[in-house]
């Protein structure tokens, strides 16, 4: 038998019984819909959170105060007194390591803002100007910090979106004093609206030099050294070159904590990828009952028609003839079904990007791939005993079911 | 020329604890172009023998030679290419294929045996108007009259042009004229020279058979070649 006629034939036979055919396809569909559409969600979970990490900075190496729990027990440091506090000639040191392209100290608090009688909370960062490129943050309106020394900052602020909204309204923020906490400040620069992220929200934030916030908040410590690496190959070098420069500073002692973003960037990916491959799998349990069920509606095609089986042996068809023709009816039932089933997914995945289009829900190639072709695999898979039950019918008994 | 040898065909079906002897101890010698009517009560063989005389089924024991070769030694395969190639079946419910036209049930031993489209159509289009089929071409089984239906059977088991015809109650479905319809494209098949073997329990149409094989209990009873 040729090959078109066994596939022309066995379009027939699925086409001759519709409701039968369109329900196994459904299944398939369901099956590879799901595949589609869950590892859309868990991959766009995971572009989400890799997006918003990565918009906090790049190549950003962060300096924390204190030594982190997972340095193990070390018996000098135990002897020694409280951990020293990171301090502006910490982060300063660091500006002249090879690998460092930007450092910016950063000291926090909150304090309030007024002008012109209106009165408002604001969480204060103090920094320098490189704060607001390592940050990835954008000028609205002005200029950044002015480049000066550091422990000297003059009296200039930037100050968030909401802020400015709220406490100028209509009126032109620039070049305006404000007074925040006790003094009295000159508006330089207005961020850009950037509403709510995984990073911290600007909106609500006022930027100072990091002298002026250290004197606000009556301390000579820091909250954070953000160093920015050269490139991403720079990153473990500045790390330990960071570290063994603070060490210096600190007599010996590895007082610091230092942490990559690409770690943590790497830790979440791996994190929400096994996720996704998780929803895939179990999306892909869906797809083996849509194989069985594929199986089903083949063995009652065979018994429904042992008949025509046995006519066609009668009429000098071979085996194998017979088991292609059963073979294609569930390949095909199980193409179409995985057609049928990855439209309906990309279909599904559209449609949440529309309800959520801060959510890349995009299904990744790899889940796409193996949908299909674990349809397809299980569809003839399941085909193979149906089609061997047919082609092992005996011709006499098959004819007397007619 | 000999078409058809059996010799000491025995077939045994198993009913429970009892064996039923379908056929016993056969001997048969059927020459090309003959057309033999094969009688005798129900339940005494002839369509055991007729399957058997197809291929359909195999002897318990006993050797089938089919022009001169043993033909019960076959693999499956071998003998579908047999039937394929030699034999043309009629069956007394017609056996089409429902949900294909006239011709397709036509083409199809052609299109099973790999024949290429353009032979099929040319070899359909001659057998549609043989049989006057010509306008009952793209027609489904449902829509033809049962005359027509098993002139389609018949126009089907002829269109590998076999040497062989086996038809088991060609006419038990159908009135006594299309019946006779039947019978007379039949017989003008045998007197173009192929072997022609009818089973019937009408003994006007078994009359009409060159020869004629009476079984009982799965034996002959009576040959009239041998008579
Ligand atoms: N598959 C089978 N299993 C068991 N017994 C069978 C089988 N096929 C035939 N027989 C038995 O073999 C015997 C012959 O059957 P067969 O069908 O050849 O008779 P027949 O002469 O064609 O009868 P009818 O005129 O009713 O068609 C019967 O006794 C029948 O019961
Ligand atoms: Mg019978």
């Amino acid at each position: 038998m040729r090959l078109t006629d066994t596939l022309r034939f066995a379009r027939d036979a699925a086409l001759g019984t519709p409701l039968r055919t369109a329900l196994s396809v459904l299944a398939m569909s369901i099956g590879v819909a799901a595949v589609v559409i869950l590892t859309a969600l868990g991959d766009g979970a995971r572009r989400y959170v890799v997006g918003q990490f990565s918009s906090i900075g790049t190549n950003l190496v962060i300096v924390l105060p204190g030594r982190s729990g997972t340095g193990g027990f070390n018996p000098a440091n135990a002897i020694t007194s409280t951990p020293r506090d990171l301090t502006i000639d910490d982060a300063a040191s660091l500006r002249r390591l090879p690998t460092v392209r930007r450092v910016a100290p950063l000291a926090v608090g909150n304090s309030e803002i007024a002008y012109g009688g209106k009165l408002r909370e604001a969480m204060v960062a103090g920094s320098t100007a490189e704060f607001i490129p390592i940050r990835n943050f954008v000028l609205a309106q002005g200029q950044a910090l002015p480049e000066e020394d550091w422990n000297r900052g003059s009296s200039v602020v930037i100050i968030g979106a909401k802020i400015r909204d709220e406490i100028f309204g209509a009126e032109s923020a620039l070049g305006k004093l404000v007074r925040i906490g006790d003094r009295r400040l000159r508006v330089i620069g207005v961020l850009k609206p950037t509403g709510q992220g995984l990073g911290m929200n600007t909106d609500e934030l006022v930027i100072v030099p990091v002298s002026l916030a250290q004197a606000m908040f009556n301390s000579n410590t820091l909250f954070r050294i953000l160093v920015e690496a050269n490139s991403r190959e720079a990153i473990p070098g500045a790390k330990a070159q960071a570290l063994d420069t603070l060490k210096q500073r600190h007599r010996g002692e590895e007082d610091v904590t230092v942490i990559t973003q690409d770690a943590i960037l790497a830790t979440f990916d791996r994190l929400l990828g096994a996720l996704t491959l998780g929803v895939a799998g179990i999306a892909a349990i869906s797809l083996a009952v849509a194989g069985i069920l594929v199986m089903n509606v083949m063995l009652v095609a065979v018994t429904q028609r042992t008949g025509e089986i046995g006519l066609l042996k009668a009429l000098g068809a071979s085996g194998r003839s017979i088991r292609l023709a059963f073979l294609a009816e569930a390949a095909m039932l199980s193409a179409v079904g995985a057609l049928v089933g990855y439209l309906l997914g990309q279909l599904g995945a559209f449609g949440l990007r529309q309800a959520f289009p801060v959510f890349p829900a995009y299904p990744p190639d790899w889940a796409v791939i193996a949908g299909l072709s674990t349809a397809l695999a299980t569809g003839l898979l399941f085909g193979v005993m149906p089609a061997r039950r047919a082609a092992s019918l005996d011709p006499v008994q098959a004819l007397m079911k007619h | 020329m000999a078409l058809i040898e059996l010799s000491a065909i025995e077939r045994r079906f198993l009913l429970g604890d009892t064996t039923v002897n379908a056929l016993a101890g056969l001997n048969l010698h059927i020459d090309s172009g003959e057309y033999v009517a094969v009688m005798g009560p129900s339940g005494s063989g002839k369509s055991t023998l007729l399957n058997l005389l197809g291929l359909l089924d195999r002897p318990n024991a006993g050797t089938y030679r089919l022009e001169g070769r043993d033909v019960t030694t076959l693999s499956p395969d071998e003998q579908a290419t047999v039937r394929s190639t030699r034999i043309g079946f009629v069956f007394q419910s017609f056996h089409l294929v429902p949900r294909l036209t006239a011709a397709e049930n036509i083409a199809l031993p052609m299109m099973l045996a790999g024949i290429a489209p353009a032979e099929r159509q040319r070899r359909v289009a001659r057998a549609l108007s043989d049989f006057g089929l010509d306008n009952r071409a793209d027609h489904k089984p449902d829509q033809l009259s049962g005359g027509q239906r098993q002139r389609v059977a018949i126009a089907r088991a002829t269109i590998m042009q076999p040497a062989l015809i086996l038809a088991d109650e060609p006419t038990g479905n159908l009135d006594r004229h299309t019946g006779e319809d039947v019978v007379n494209l039949l017989e003008a098949l045998n007197g173009q020279g192929v072997t022609l073997i009818v089973v019937t329990h009408d003994p006007s149409l078994g009359a009409r058979a060159g020869r004629q094989l009476v079984m009982e209990d799965g034996r002959l009873k009576s040959d009239s070649a041998s008579a």
